[in-house]
């Protein structure tokens, strides 16, 4: 090989292009594919002009892809997203698309990969520049799944109550901030953030309390085992008979789903540290407290984190699935079962958007939290 | 050498010491029978192969583990008297550093524990990584540094208790030879200034031999103490004084001492 030849590497370097000196299969047949499907769509009933601007993108993209990924991206990128949207702005005006249609969806659609995998192989050192592309390839790849659901399930003329479009969905959520609203806080903000940090800290306050009892120890892990291992949302009834149909009772049962995790992760995280640093604390004549609080705590703080991001998805899911077994008419899952029950899909799939975003919201937070507090740790050391 | 005599002097006084544990194949002794005594000053190094006892016996002194028989002083107090008054600091065979503190802030936990005030313990701290060459790394973790440096923190927090006796387990053990040398002279000259008294572990010969004014010759199966060697080096060594004759007489009376208490191998 004669890629060790430092004049090519050099000329290279001048231009600005080392991450491009050499295609990939891969995306010579991305480019290949689109353009083939662009054409494709010319004989087949497609639009005359979106099928020329496919090809036309594949070959410039070809072309390009020698001097920089970058240009490359942008123009398998923004190219994708406007043939996307004139594509998206007559799929409603064709009455059963023709092939050609589904050819043209093909290649804008293969454009936006090439768009992602020019992404993800740009190389770059500035961390501006790393933390903007790792932004932006996942926000892509998303935007051209909910692109495809779009032309799909209209496309295909799919009936809403199957699975309605996303336009449909995102349409039901402008036009209802107020019920989704009073749903988020009823279960989110009260069950879930209450029943949670009630869960979790008595789960951590049980695990330091019994630290020094080994018969508490014994009597209560194997018990904590089993309950983790439990369906607990099957106690939600009970709990409704017990605290009532507002929110408390669902709050119960987000306790019982985060207690054992945070109880058990915390005792084993309790004896993480090794012999060795129980010695050094020893040799220092530390006692009990001050071993906990600068030695075994910290030691234990990523197996608590661990709970914690457990724990986080399993509240959601009790608090939403509890509301199935009774609750005032208000709430995220009360809004799930009623709407189902009038066919009202596009309700449905709004309440499990803003489930999936505050989840997701509540788990980054912690994982952000985790990252502050354990830097130190093998794993997120930079 | 005269002062030795001086039984005042003794830091550690150890008498008739044994040390059993229970175990399913019967009783393991670990120590049997060991009399020695370290005098204030002194350098000594317990040499031996593997479960010789060398460490059994510095973490007795230590109080991190029992004697089961014989008796034990150290500075006229029980170890675990000597333990609780913080008489000794212990540098580990691994760092063991806290990683989730800076390097300032590990040496300053053992003077955390001991509730000293915060302009004290800043004082303590600069003192001691100067001490051990390490000044200008007060904010770095544990992690970024090499395990030369590493070691030489935690020798600097055993160091920041400021004990008159150092008692170190095999600190060098996991280091390459360069920075194990370089080590070695750095210690001795820390021993040189602070006079503090040091037992030291290993299981090199050149180390034990280069470093100490006294050396324990411990042999396995019980473990004992085979022969105890006074150097007759001069205090104020290079690490040239290797290749001298009164050096490889001393590490060969080492060797023939470990090859002597090592004769179970042809039994076994």
């Amino acid at each position: 090989m004669a890629s060790a030849n430092p004049e090519i590497i050099h000329r290279a370097l001048e231009k600005g292009a080392v991450t491009a000196v050499r295609y990939r299969f891969m995306e010579r047949l991305l480019l290949v594919g689109a353009g083939v499907f662009g054409l494709l769509s010319l004989v087949t009933e497609g639009r005359l002009l979106l099928g020329l601007c496919l090809a036309l993108l594949s070959v410039s993209a070809y072309r390009s892809i020698k001097h920089s990924r970058l240009l490359t991206a942008a123009l398998t990128g923004l190219g994708s997203l406007f043939t996307a949207y004139v594509l998206l702005s007559f799929v409603d005006a064709v009455d059963n698309p023709a092939q050609g249609f589904w050819f043209q969806v093909i290649a804008s659609w293969l454009l936006a990969w090439m768009c992602v995998e020019q992404l993800a192989a740009i190389k770059t050192l500035s961390r501006i520049y790393a933390t903007a592309l790792n932004i932006l390839i996942p926000v892509l790849f998303g935007v051209w799944l909910l692109i495809l659901w779009e032309l799909l399930t209209r496309g295909f003329n799919v009936p809403q109550v199957l699975l309605p479009a996303p336009s449909l969905i995102a349409e039901r959520f402008v036009e209802s901030p107020h019920i989704l609203w009073a749903d988020f806080q009823q279960t989110f903000l009260k069950a879930v953030l209450i029943g949670y940090a009630l869960g979790c800290g008595a789960g951590f306050i049980i695990a330091i309390l019994i630290d020094r009892s080994p018969f508490l120890q014994r009597g209560l892990l194997p018990i904590g085992n089993l309950v983790s291992a439990l369906p607990i949302v099957g106690v939600a009834p009970i709990m409704v008979m017990w605290f009532g149909f507002d929110w408390p009772s669902k709050a119960a049962v987000v306790i019982i789903m985060t207690f054992f995790p945070m109880l058990v992760n915390t005792v084993a995280g309790l004896s993480a540290a090794g012999a060795m640093q129980h010695d050094l604390m020893k040799t220092y004549a530390a006692g009990y407290w001050q071993s906990l609080f600068k030695l075994r705590l910290p030691e234990a703080l990523p197996f608590i984190f661990n709970a914690l991001k457990i724990n986080s998805t399993l509240a959601m899911i009790g608090a939403i699935v509890a509301e199935f077994f009774g609750t005032p008419t208000v709430g995220m899952g009360f809004r799930i079962s009623t709407e189902v029950g009038r066919m009202n899909v596009d309700m449905v799939w709004a309440e499990i958007a803003v489930a999936a975003v505050a989840g997701s919201l509540f788990y980054g937070a912690i994982a952000l939290t985790e990252r502050v507090f354990t830097f130190w740790h093998p794993s997120n050391r930079s | 050498m005269s002062d030795k005599q001086h039984p005042n002097d003794a830091v550690i006084n150890i008498d008739k010491l044994s040390l059993t544990f229970p175990s399913n194949d019967g009783d393991v002794h670990a120590l049997s029978d060991i009399d020695l005594s370290i005098n204030r000053g002194d350098f000594v190094s317990f040499i031996g192969p593997s479960g010789c006892g060398k460490t059994t016996l510095l973490r007795v002194i230590a109080d991190l583990e029992q004697a089961t028989a014989g008796s034990i002083d150290v500075n006229g107090m029980s170890p675990h008297e000597a333990r609780l008054a913080r008489a000794y600091g212990y540098v580990f065979q691994a760092a063991s550093l806290y990683p989730w503190r800076t390097i300032a802030k590990n040496i300053a936990l053992p003077l955390e524990i001991m509730g000293l005030k915060g302009k004290l313990i800043r004082e303590r701290v600069q003192r001691n990584m100067e001490l051990v060459d390490l000044a200008g790394f007060e904010k770095k973790y544990p992690w970024q540094l090499s395990g030369g440096m590493q070691q030489r923190v935690s020798i600097a927090r055993a160091l920041a208790v400021e004990p008159d006796l150092l008692l170190m387990d095999e600190p060098f053990g996991a280091l390459d030879e360069i920075v194990r040398d370089h080590l070695n002279e750095q210690l001795l000259k820390l021993w040189a200034q602070t006079n503090k008294t040091i037992v030291f572990v290993t299981h090199s010969i050149p180390e034990a031999v280069y470093l100490s004014n006294r050396i324990v010759v411990m042999s396995p199966r019980p473990g004992r103490i085979y022969d105890i060697i006074d150097s007759d080096l001069p205090r104020d060594r290079e690490l040239s004084i290797r290749e001298t004759p009164e050096f490889l007489a001393l590490a060969n009376r080492v060797r023939d001492g470990l090859r002597a208490g090592h004769s179970y191998d042809e039994v076994a």
